[in-house]
């Protein structure tokens, strides 16, 4: 038999005797014989664990392992040795969904920790267990603030928010009936804001921070235009970035989303990372996903469990605020572990640290005079910049082992830098201008 | 697992100035952050040395239950084995290190596992093709209604909005209806637990012009084969709807039958279940969505295709608002990771062994209810697919509960079965086991079973007060809701 099948034709024949069937097909006998499929599956032959490995192996060498100056939403942080060796602990990696609080203790301590440090992170005063990325994080967000308002069918979303994240919103908007309505955050005041949120048609504001071309950008009193209509706050922020940047908490926001990928999660092509949605406490019941809370056992030990059900889908059924029925949960242990090991000083320095390289490099490509800022801003890990030649530039920097950045527009090129670069590395990638 | 709770937080570990981090040195100068842009105070996170945080969720870890650890008997979540193999490919730094945006010259393997996951799920399904893009099965399911509204919509039938479900149907599929702007009419089940064929035709009746779909799982919840399909797709088509397939049950069907042949258009399967990768305590799971031929450009983008003997990536132009070629339910191609174990399992199985997976899990079951239906009260008789729903004891005299019975079974190294669920049932008690249980591993649960059966007669009290061998006892749900405290700043504030 098969490896992972551990029955003997003496088992099956046990078996199938106290069932009462004949044969493995009478298990089958009332399906009608026109669904039975008597074909064979387009798929290659078995391979043992060698051939496994020499396929992947094949595979894995057509991909170029570069240097990463690319950014847009994922980035190359450094992730602890630490990380991989626990995650692949199997009573974290084979186990379910913790309903059974008994024997589910590890998954639950550590999303409550989850928890709470994402909630010290965006300065919130809750969160939820994760979600799968920032981009559907985002939509959640903006189907809650539709849901949440009786009257007002719109939502208002910066241009400068990650494309793919509006794709994402338009998407699931288009579906649910969402109203959506670009506007640009960075040139739109405050009180501009207030004059369009007084119309009353305003379910909820989203922006992001740092947005999409890297701009740390100014809320100053959107808060309260979104408030005094009721409308929520929602600021999307790159998770990294706000062990130094001023809070979505700090800016008034109800809600605080975005991806924790920046959080020492490989970049694995795209996938899977983790989005995280954190809220005030007054819209702790009307957030999607699982939630943990802190009770006690029979014992009087303190423990945890999931909690605030009666929002989810298994309850409420078509009534739910979501249909999410899991959360990233690995994911969530990942970036917990890493800011565990991280802690308060190790985020704000690897934070520093590419903060510093991107200004370092941005000092050198315009000082080629190739190389123009296209906003004249504050930013913080990535920017952009319009470059002359740029498609000859992005070639010349990928044969010599570089991902130069993500391209914008004609001429434009996306570029972050975290702390696992150089300043070899950025001295050589700006001299290939 | 160990049976005495660690409890530990990772604040409560936590000294000031200790360190668990090394970082290089800053070497690009000093620039300054604007003061106004700063946040105020420091994120009160945890300061530690690298052993103490190592230790603290090893022994984390070590209050958990996992597949590795025992047995799951858990219905409607496959819990299968998930082999090393898949973890050791996952692991490789040629599919971790590469950026999403790189140029699509220098993924080309990346792409590879993408495209050959997508053949592979459609050989076995018989469906056209499939997007890797949703991060879960609820994901998935969201995303197949989106492609049948798209479809209806770009016909210009756009007022199709009711989605017919089983009132058996899991949680999710309502859900999902609902946040894809749907409305749900619900169809009834038999007393056998299938699909209520003149309920359904009175439903379609009821409504002539405006059925978007109908979403089933099949086997259905009950691990029931709706042996009506045909001429429930049949109707459901001729109503000018479409059949959405529910693959969270699809293990019992490999090798067997294919939901494209039962005459589902659209559906979602589950790699977390169906296809070896593992729960992770809830994710990340991976939930692709097939389609049946002609519903392809449906499909949402970015999508992977293959041009002569290079992988190449369909993307049409960004446009000002949404349009049907331009749906996305994810920023890139899904949850890569678990694509790449997927397809390792697959490929280590193979054609022949994967014809294996749906009878012998069916054996599986079927055994375990011939079994234990003297002590269990089985509502549905006959055979059953890969699960079986038993109503409680037997003996209600006993005042034991599903509940107790789960409960209790912790206490003899098991996981719980899926409990009170499906709704048609007070004490409903869902078991599942996969292919990968031994004839063993059956008989020593089967024990267990009737055991408990037996304490619940003779000692009824030891069952209704487990577990008692668990690092915990049961806890106070009430409480957790009624005076949330959901981090660690509330706790301390306590």
């Amino acid at each position: 038999m098969y490896k992972y099948f551990p029955h003997t034709p003496e088992d099956i024949a046990g078996m199938l005797a106290k069932v009462g069937a004949e044969s493995l097909e009478d298990l089958y006998a009332e399906l009608p014989r026109e669904v039975l499929y008597k074909g064979d599956y387009d798929l290659p032959s078995a391979m043992s664990e060698v051939e496994v490995r020499r396929f992947f192996g094949r595979l894995g060498r057509k991909n170029r392992q570069l240097v990463c100056f690319a950014g847009a939403g994922i980035y190359d942080h450094y992730a602890p040795s630490a990380i991989p060796q626990l995650i692949e602990r199997s009573e974290f990696l084979t186990s379910y969904t913790p309903y059974q609080a008994e024997i589910s203790q590890g998954t639950l301590h550590y999303i409550f920790e989850y928890q709470s440090m994402m909630a010290e992170l965006t300065g919130m005063d809750i969160s939820n267990a994760s979600m799968y990325d920032g981009a559907t994080a985002t939509a959640e967000a903006m189907l809650l603030a539709f849901n949440n308002s009786r009257k007002a069918d719109t939502v208002l979303y910066s241009s400068s928010l990650d494309p793919k994240t509006v794709d994402v919103m338009r998407t699931y908007a288009h579906f649910h009936g969402v109203r959506l309505e670009e506007f640009n955050s960075m040139t739109t005041s405050a009180e501009d804001l207030k004059v369009r949120v007084d119309k009353g048609d305003i379910a909820g504001v989203i922006v992001q921070q740092p947005d999409y071309y890297g701009i740390i950008e100014d809320f100053t009193g959107y808060a309260d235009a979104c408030h005094s209509k009721k409308a929520l706050f929602v600021v999307n922020s790159i998770a990294a970035d706000l062990a130094l940047l001023k809070t979505p908490g700090e800016w008034g926001a109800d809600l605080a989303v975005g991806d924790v990928q920046s959080l020492g999660v490989p970049m694995s092509f795209g996938g899977p990372t983790a989005g995280y949605m954190c809220s005030t406490e007054k819209l702790m019941r009307k957030l999607p996903g699982r939630i943990v809370g802190k009770t006690h056992d029979g014992n009087g030990q303190r423990v945890f469990v999931l909690t605030l059900q009666a929002r989810e889908q298994h309850i409420r059924r078509q009534k739910a605020t979501s249909n999410i029925c899991s959360n990233e949960s690995l994911m969530a242990l990942y970036v917990t572990i890493y800011m565990s090991l991280m802690g308060k000083e190790g985020l704000k320095e690897a934070a520093t640290i590419s903060y510093d390289g991107a200004h370092y490099l941005c000092d050198k490509f315009i000082a080629t005079g190739k190389a123009r800022l296209v906003y004249d801003k504050p930013f913080f890990n990535e920017f952009l910049v319009d470059i002359d030649g740029r498609d000859e530039f992005y070639d010349r920097a990928v044969e010599k082992g570089f991902v130069p950045g993500v391209k914008v527009g004609r001429s434009g090129l996306l570029i972050a830098v975290t702390e696992q670069r150089t300043k070899d590395e950025a001295d050589e990638l700006a001299a290939l201008l | 697992m160990n049976n005495k709770l660690y409890g530990k937080l990772i604040f409560e570990l936590s000294h000031p100035g200790r360190r668990a981090y090394s970082l290089p040195k800053d070497e690009f100068g000093s620039h300054e952050l604007p003061s106004a842009m700063r946040r105020a105070e420091d994120a009160a996170l945890p300061e530690c040395d690298e052993m103490t945080v190592v230790r603290h969720y090893t022994n984390l870890s070590e209050n958990n239950f996992g597949v590795d650890n025992g047995f799951y008997p858990l219905g409607s979540c496959t819990m299968k084995y998930n082999p090393p193999i898949n973890e050791e490919m996952a692991a490789l730094s040629a599919f971790n290190n590469i950026h999403p945006l790189q140029p699509l010259s220098t993924v080309q393997g990346a792409l590879q596992v993408e495209y050959d996951l997508q053949r592979a799920l459609s050989a076995l399904t018989g469906m056209a093709d499939f997007t890797l893009n949703p991060c879960a099965g609820a994901h998935g399911e969201l995303t197949g209604l989106m492609i049948i509204r798209s479809y209806h919509e770009t016909r210009g039938d756009s007022r199709r909005n009711k989605v017919i479900i089983p009132d058996s149907a899991h949680g999710t599929n309502p859900a999902s209806a609902a946040v894809c702007g749907c409305e749900v009419l619900e169809v009834k089940s038999t007393a056998d637990g299938l699909v209520d064929f003149d309920d359904l035709k009175q439903i379609i009746a009821d409504h002539p012009d405006d059925i978007a779909a109908m979403m089933m799982t099949n086997p259905n919840t009950l691990g029931l084969f709706e042996r009506d399909i045909p001429a429930i797709t049949k109707l459901v088509h001729d109503a000018g709807g479409l059949m959405y397939y529910d693959g969270a049950n699809l293990n019992p069907m490999l090798g067997v039958a294919r939901p494209a042949d039962m005459g589902f258009d659209v559906m979602h399967l589950n790699l977390h279940k169906t296809f070896s990768t593992p729960h992770g305590g809830g994710g990340p799971g991976s939930g692709p969505v097939g389609v049946r031929e002609g519903l392809e450009p449906f499909l949402p983008k970015p999508h992977v295709v293959k041009n002569g003997d290079k992988f190449d990536i369909e993307q049409p132009e960004r446009t000002d608002s949404y349009t049907v070629e331009n749906n996305h339910v994810g920023p890139f191609l899904g949850n890569f990771l678990v694509i790449v174990r997927a397809l390792s399992y697959i490929l280590s199985l193979g054609k022949e062994n994967i014809k294996m997976v749906g009878p012998l899990s069916v054996l599986n079951a079927n055994y375990i209810k011939e079994s234990l239906k003297d002590d269990y009260e089985l509502p549905i008789h006959g055979l059953c697919k890969h699960e079986f729903v038993f109503n409680g004891l037997k003996d209600k005299s006993t005042g034991v509960t599903t509940m107790d019975v789960a409960k209790r079974l912790l206490d003899y190294g098991y996981h719980a079965p899926t409990i009170y669920f499906p709704l048609l049932f007070h004490e409903a008690m869902m078991i599942e086991p996969t292919e990968n249980e031994s004839k063993e591993t059956l008989d020593g649960f089967i024990e267990v079973m009737h055991n408990i059966a037996k304490e619940a007669r003779e000692n009824p009290e030891i069952v209704k007060g487990a577990p008692h061998t668990t690092p915990i006892s049961r806890v106070d749900d009430v409480e957790a809701a009624k005076h949330p405290v959901l981090t660690f700043r509330q706790l301390a504030a306590e």
